[in-house]
């Protein structure tokens, strides 16, 4: 990681506002912010370690342990659940096995809460693996299951 | 054949790739557009003919044949021609779902750069002064006039001066800020091009929430494609990480500048002393799309239509369960109830809308006796509402409104930044007075059907949260409950006459408009459906 973190700083600069840039960096390179690489982070950057630990709590995008091997994030927020979203989280967490919020015990598949993707006309939405999908449905989420088991 | 095919993220998750794919495999020339913004007609794709572009939607891949002889049943004809588009005024959203988003030939060849051209033939001065008379509000939720923010940046004294774009749109219900940098970018970045020149600034940032994938793809590489064209004057995209707050201007602020994403108290102004101390314009999306055409078609043009004091546009949102939901941009002044009605055709399932959310997680739910409200700044603050950022969210007669009310306190209390205790704490108080609310109401009015024998999980937001940092566990959490449980009175009156309180509390002694407008939804639900919480009669004092 510290090789990795000297090459980004070196093209985007060791200054405190690539602070998120370099967590994003990091996350999609290692796929979470382990807490072995504050440190670094922060000698990169010329911060503090504290510093830097509460930027990395105080956004809820930033994970300190792995995600599952398939992220689902299913939308929460009102306009889903105008739509029927809240049976959907239900059904979600039912059919994939996992409490919102959680890692599957078996690391396949972690369902995150998500507030609004922008989708708000043809909900309940979701990312999985970063591809929208709207208007989620007990087959949909079938679908989700099928991709996520295989 | 020539085809045309949205590849904004709403038709993308409608599958609207596969469409594309399937047309491309056909033999066809596939142009990707942004979206003309009714998701009802999404997958839509337009065939060019002599005659113009022929819309056929919904489609699925399965229908390239009846598409390319025009015998597909879900022929619409000139889309444009619909009456959901012959109706709107498309000041802003012009050559949104018409062009290719990233040809800068498209984008010139529609009366792109016209404005940022007049622009530059004005001294700064004028071009402020222009957007003073075009009656431009903000429109990221606060309505603050548009030009009076830039006269005070023009005026600040400042070694280097900042431009930044507020595209964090966190509210539900709203997705134009999103459809615009997804459908046409360029008009974004002309627009910040023009207050770059209005006020001095020589640098910008558009701050884009993480949630929006293509949004940030394709205003990266518009960015780049304008480059020289917006130069010396230069723009970078700052990815959100998933915090609603980062949408508040000084909060934004602090997370561009790589801090924790909390609310600076004011003043100082941002335009004063904003990103990294320096005077800051920031502005809303649609706030900065709509400053080409002011410019480049007369601040007379703009401020022309509308109704009272908000002039111009606004690109509404029509969101939730409803039948025609999209992106609706119309002069200010149309009622409530013929968006929701007449343009939104009422529910998606049919069954009677019983409520309404305007603004956003911060705003009012209205019943349907409340439909004459113009669509207007000052009109729903006077009802006790907002009109935010123009989302509106329909909800059917099978909507739970305690559980609404719980929701937007829940919301909160995953979404504050934790400056101030109203907010803080309170919201979290707020969600357990609900609770005893909802246990002791008599029967659960209207619960949605598919609630029903389904324990949901709750706290989903809360729970994601490092368990070390959270406030109210342990000590604290004894400490507040020592007060409780067994001593407090749980009975209905008592606890709405708390949440009433505690709403009060929120309202007067939070920072920003999280804490402090998170009672709208709040107090709109109780006192507009006060049977949801379990009140026999309307509650009186609540009408006032
Ligand atoms: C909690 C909170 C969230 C906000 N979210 C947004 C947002 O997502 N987009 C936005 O433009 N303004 C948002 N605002 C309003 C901004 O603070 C600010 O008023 C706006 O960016 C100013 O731009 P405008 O004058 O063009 O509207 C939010 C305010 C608060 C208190
Ligand atoms: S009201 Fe809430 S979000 Fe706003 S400053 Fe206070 S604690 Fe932060
Ligand atoms: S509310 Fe779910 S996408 Fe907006």
């Amino acid at each position: 990681m510290d090789e990795f973190i000297e090459g980004w700083t070196a093209r985007h600069g060791a200054t405190r506002d690539q602070l998120l840039p370099l967590l994003h960096a990091v996350q999609e390179e290692a796929g979470y912010v382990q807490d072995a690489v504050v440190p670094l982070i922060a000698r990169a950057l010329n911060l503090s370690r504290a510093d830097v630990h509460g930027v990395v709590t105080f956004y809820h995008d930033f994970r300190r342990t792995p995600a599952g091997r398939h992220v689902v994030k299913l939308c929460r927020a009102e306009s889903c659940q105008a739509r029927g979203g809240a049976a959907i989280e239900a059904a979600a967490a039912q059919r994939l096995g996992v409490a919102m919020g959680e890692t599957r015990g078996d690391g396949a598949v972690s369902l995150e809460p998500v507030y609004c993707l922008g989708l708000c006309a043809v909900g309940p939405n979701a990312l999985v693996d970063g591809r929208p999908m709207a208007r989620i449905d007990t087959a949909a989420l079938d679908r989700i299951a099928a991709e996520v088991a295989a | 054949m020539k085809i045309y095919v949205s590849r904004d993220m709403a038709s993308v998750a409608l599958g609207a790739d596969d469409v594309a794919q399937a047309f491309a495999d056909a033999g066809c020339e596939v142009i990707r557009t942004g979206s003309r913004g009714l998701f009802s007609i999404e997958p839509l794709v337009e065939v060019e003919t002599a005659d113009g572009r022929i819309g056929y939607g919904p489609v699925g891949p399965w229908d390239v044949a009846a598409v390319l002889d025009g015998s597909h049943p879900n022929r619409l004809g000139p889309v444009d021609q619909l009456s959901f588009f012959a109706g709107q005024q498309r000041f802003t959203f012009a050559r949104c779902g018409v062009i290719d988003p990233v040809s800068l030939t498209d984008y010139a060849a529609k009366d792109g750069w016209k404005g940022l051209d007049a622009a530059r033939a004005l001294a700064p001065q004028a071009v402020v002064d222009a957007v003073k008379a075009s009656g431009l509000r903000g429109r990221g939720g606060a309505g603050f006039p548009t030009g009076i923010k830039w006269q005070t940046v023009l005026d600040a004294p400042g070694a280097q001066k900042y431009i930044v774009c507020n595209a964090d749109e966190g509210d539900s219900g709203t997705f134009a800020d999103r459809m615009l940098m997804e459908g046409d970018p360029y008009c974004l970045i002309e627009g910040m091009a023009i207050a770059a020149h209005a006020v001095g600034g020589t640098q910008g940032y558009i701050y884009i929430r993480s949630e929006y994938p293509f949004a940030i793809y394709t205003m990266r590489l518009a960015i780049e494609r304008a480059a020289h064209l917006i130069a010396p004057f230069t723009l970078e995209v700052r990815e959100g990480a998933g915090a609603y707050v980062c949408g508040e201007e000084t909060a934004l602020l602090d997370s561009i500048e790589g801090k924790r994403g909390q609310v600076r108290a004011k003043p100082p102004l941002p335009a004063l002393k904003g990103l990294f101390g320096q005077p800051t314009v920031i502005n809303n999306v649609l706030s900065l799309a709509a400053v080409p055409f002011i410019l480049a078609e007369g601040a007379e043009a703009y401020a022309a239509v509308g109704f009272g004091r908000s002039r111009g546009t606004m690109p509404v949102q029509l969101a939730g369960n409803v039948r025609h939901g999209g992106l609706y941009e119309i002069g200010f002044g149309i009622t409530l109830g013929e968006l929701v009605n007449d343009i939104g055709g009422g529910t998606a399932n049919g069954r009677p809308v019983r409520a309404v959310q305007v603004g956003g997680p911060l705003g009012a739910y209205f019943p349907p006796s409340m439909f004459h409200l113009p669509f207007d700044y000052e009109s729903f603050a006077a009802a006790g509402g907002l009109i935010g950022h123009a989302g509106i969210t329909v909800f059917d007669d099978s909507v739970d409104m305690a559980h609404m009310a719980r929701f937007a306190m829940e919301f909160c209390a995953a979404e504050s930044c934790g400056k101030c205790t109203p907010c803080r704490i309170g919201s979290t108080r707020g969600v357990e007075i609900v609770d005893r609310i909802m246990a002791a109401r008599p029967t659960p009015p209207s619960v949605m059907p598919a609630k029903a024998g389904i324990s949901l999980p709750e706290g989903g937001a809360e729970e994601k949260r490092d368990p070390s940092l959270r406030w109210d566990d342990g000590g604290l959490s004894k400490a507040l409950y020592s007060r409780s449980p067994a001593r407090i009175d749980t009975s209905l009156d008592a606890q709405t006459t708390l949440l009433r309180d505690l709403c009060d509390t929120m309202k007067y002694g939070s920072l920003c408009a999280l804490g402090g407008f998170t009672p709208y939804p709040v107090l709109s639900a109780l006192d507009y459906f006060p049977e949801d919480f379990g009140a026999t009669a309307p509650i009186k004092e609540a009408a006032e």
